[in-house]
């Protein structure tokens, strides 16, 4: 079970309801600590496979393994929880909420999982929520007490990666969390998570538009090339 | 703990809409909880007009018109208690005390009920207290007269003022015991009973005014006594129109009331002041009840506003959700903490009624007390506040499971991101 691999895509079929079949996946492995971008045009279909990795939605057909477990097997309420204890999210616009300083903001995951919180191994939470912000380049210590709004959306989108990765989650997923970032910023914070993902071998599904940034990871899967929509 | 807490970030985000929120609910449950409390106080005041007496005795009536006459001063005997059977109860071993009471003149709209010395000595109401004296004392001389403190106050009566007192009870009087005229030797402080109300004379007073009437009638001016022959005349009274019986023992009150609903010379009636009270206290209790139904359908109405504004925020509030929902929340925890912030509006709009409420009673005790004789003492909750409160606080609880459902069944079709 340990050597699962962290997302297996076996069969998958997903169209939206009355829409003509958008996805037809024979099959995609990512392995344990693989960092994987995964480029293709807008409405390619991009954002639709992440919610089926994240067992948001359900495939018509096929299989979604994330972490040895089957995600088609479980009641949407252990979806739920298995989510919350495995996978974290960032995602384009940051989603912070806007009456919770910087460190709850980070540290919300730990507030509903508990498998989150156990991976803390003693350390204090808001301890470990101050090294992430730190390890993603948020150094000024007078910015974590502040509601959020205050934020530049550089800062914002380190504060919501922070908050995907508290808890140490198997599996990060990211969708298109860079496109509000100018180009300095992008290429600085996405070397800072690439580190801090490398450091505890969290594996990583990156989903882009953008293939300019695709080589600051293992590999590159387009979505045209494994997806064959009839 | 840590929901209450999100709960509690999240309305303070939305500041102004909550405590819109937490002042209506306050409001209803402000008027909730002082309706409630005027009307324990009104009972209570209204239980304790008259305390210490063990019966009222009259001629035979119902038991709720002798009350209302002898205790309240309302309406008219029919028949009156004789001299003689008075004085023979009055003697009884078995009898501390008596107050007579002779109804039947007015003055200025205010009823004169003749008495003796003993109504200053053994007259009691709210749990003992006994009557004092604001001003002089008890009449003395024939013609003298002590007013109650609403009618000191109201004709702005002083030690020494002269009256006239006027035949019948009619509200307005064509006949003035002009030729007799009273002065007020004594105001009594405020009491907050009918006693307030009345004027006092002595028994003897009443049968010096109707000494030279005749049938109903005043006698022609030549026939009239002036006040010097009057005072030369035998003045004892014919009847009284009732008595307040006080008896040496508690134990004989029964068999008293029994000796006197048989006594054979005349029909009389005596009655337990306490048992009549609560009787008549449920005749007019009912408008209260009514009083007490309206304000919980204005708390209904408070968390029916409530409701409305958490559901109408639902829809600004999808992304919150599905922010929480991404970061591991699941479909219940965004049901609890809906629900948990309805406890909360709920807790908040009850305490701040709590205190509105005793804010309310502290600044209107005096007015209640003075004017309408309601004493309404500053307590803490009692059982049935308490059950009111929490009461209010349940049906918060479930009100706010309608937007926490709607709440559920959004995020669950959400999903984790909103494109907004």
């Amino acid at each position: 079970m340990a050597e699962a691999p962290a997302i297996e895509l076996d069969h998958l079929r997903f169209a939206w309801p009355g829409g003509r079949n958008l996805l037809h996946v024979d099959r995609l492995v990512l392995k344990r600590g693989e960092r994987v971008f995964l480029s293709g045009p807008s409405g390619s279909g991009k954002s639709t496979l992440l919610g089926l990795v994240g067992g948001v939605l359900r495939p018509q057909s096929g299989n979604v393994r994330v972490l040895g477990t089957s995600l088609g097997s479980l009641p949407a309420r252990r979806v739920d929880r298995f989510r919350g204890d495995h996978i974290g999210f960032v995602f384009q616009s940051f989603n912070l909420l806007p009456y919770l300083s910087v460190t709850a903001n980070v540290m919300l995951p730990l507030q509903f999982s508990k498998v989150r919180r156990e991976r803390l191994a003693g350390a204090h939470p808001k301890e470990e929520a101050l090294r992430l912000v730190h390890a993603l380049g948020l150094a000024d210590p007078d910015i974590l007490e502040r509601p959020v709004h205050q934020l530049s959306i550089g800062q914002q989108q380190r504060v919501a990666a922070a908050r995907a990765l508290i808890g140490r989650p198997e599996l990060l997923i990211a969708d298109e969390p860079t496109s509000s970032l100018d180009a300095d910023t992008r290429g600085d914070f996405l070397r800072l998570l690439m580190t801090e993902c490398a450091q505890f071998g969290t594996s990583v599904l990156f989903v882009s538009h953008d293939r300019a940034l695709s080589d600051r990871f293992d590999r590159s899967v387009g979505l045209s090339e494994i997806n064959r929509p009839e | 703990m840590w929901l209450l807490r999100l709960a509690f970030n999240s309305l303070r985000n939305r500041l102004s809409t909550a405590l819109l929120t937490v002042s209506t609910i306050a409001l209803s449950v402000a008027l909730l909880l002082g309706v409630h409390m005027v009307r324990n106080a009104a009972r209570e005041s209204f239980e304790n007009t008259l305390s210490g007496t063990d019966l009222i005795v009259g001629a035979r009536t119902g038991p709720i018109d002798l009350l209302l006459l002898s205790v309240f001063r309302l309406g008219n005997a029919d028949a009156n208690v004789s001299w003689k059977s008075y004085q023979k109860i009055a003697h009884h071993p078995d009898v501390a005390w008596t107050i007579p009471i002779s109804l039947g003149d007015m003055h200025r709209g205010f009823r004169v009920l003749g008495t003796n010395g003993d109504y200053f000595l053994h007259y009691r109401f709210n749990a003992g207290r006994p009557l004092t004296f604001e001003r002089g004392g008890p009449f003395r001389d024939l013609f003298d007269a002590v007013v109650g403190a609403d009618v000191a106050r109201t004709m702005h009566y002083e030690i020494g003022t002269q009256i006239t007192l006027s035949h019948g009870t009619g509200e307005v009087s064509f006949v003035d015991h002009a030729d007799k005229p009273f002065h007020i030797v004594g105001i009594l402080a405020p009491t907050g009973t009918p006693v307030d109300r009345t004027v006092h004379v002595s028994l003897e007073a009443i049968s010096a005014m109707h000494a030279d009437w005749q049938g109903g009638t005043q006698a022609p001016k030549k026939f009239r006594l002036t006040p010097d022959e009057v005072r030369a005349r035998d003045l004892t009274p014919d009847s009284v129109t009732a008595f307040l019986v006080g008896m040496r023992s508690k134990v004989m009150t029964f068999t008293m009331q029994r000796a006197i609903n048989s006594y054979r010379e005349e029909p009389l009636l005596a009655i337990l002041p306490g048992v009549t009270l609560t009787e008549l206290w449920n005749l007019v209790g009912v408008a209260d009840t009514a009083l007490i139904i309206v304000s919980a359908f204005v708390v209904a109405a408070g968390l029916l506003g409530m409701m409305t504004s958490i559901l109408a925020g639902l829809n600004e509030r999808r992304r919150e959700m599905a922010i929480l929902r991404s970061v591991g929340a699941r479909a219940h925890h965004v049901f609890s903490l809906l629900v948990a912030e309805s406890g909360l509006l709920a807790l908040a709009g009850t305490l701040g009624g709590v205190c509105l409420c005793y804010g309310l009673v502290v600044a209107t005790q005096t007015f209640l007390g003075t004017r309408l004789g309601i004493d309404i003492a500053i307590r803490p909750l009692g059982f049935e506040d308490i059950a009111i409160l929490i009461a209010v606080l349940a049906s918060a609880l479930v009100a706010g499971m309608i937007p926490a459902f709607r709440a559920y069944r959004n995020t669950l079709s959400d999903g984790l991101q909103l494109r907004t």
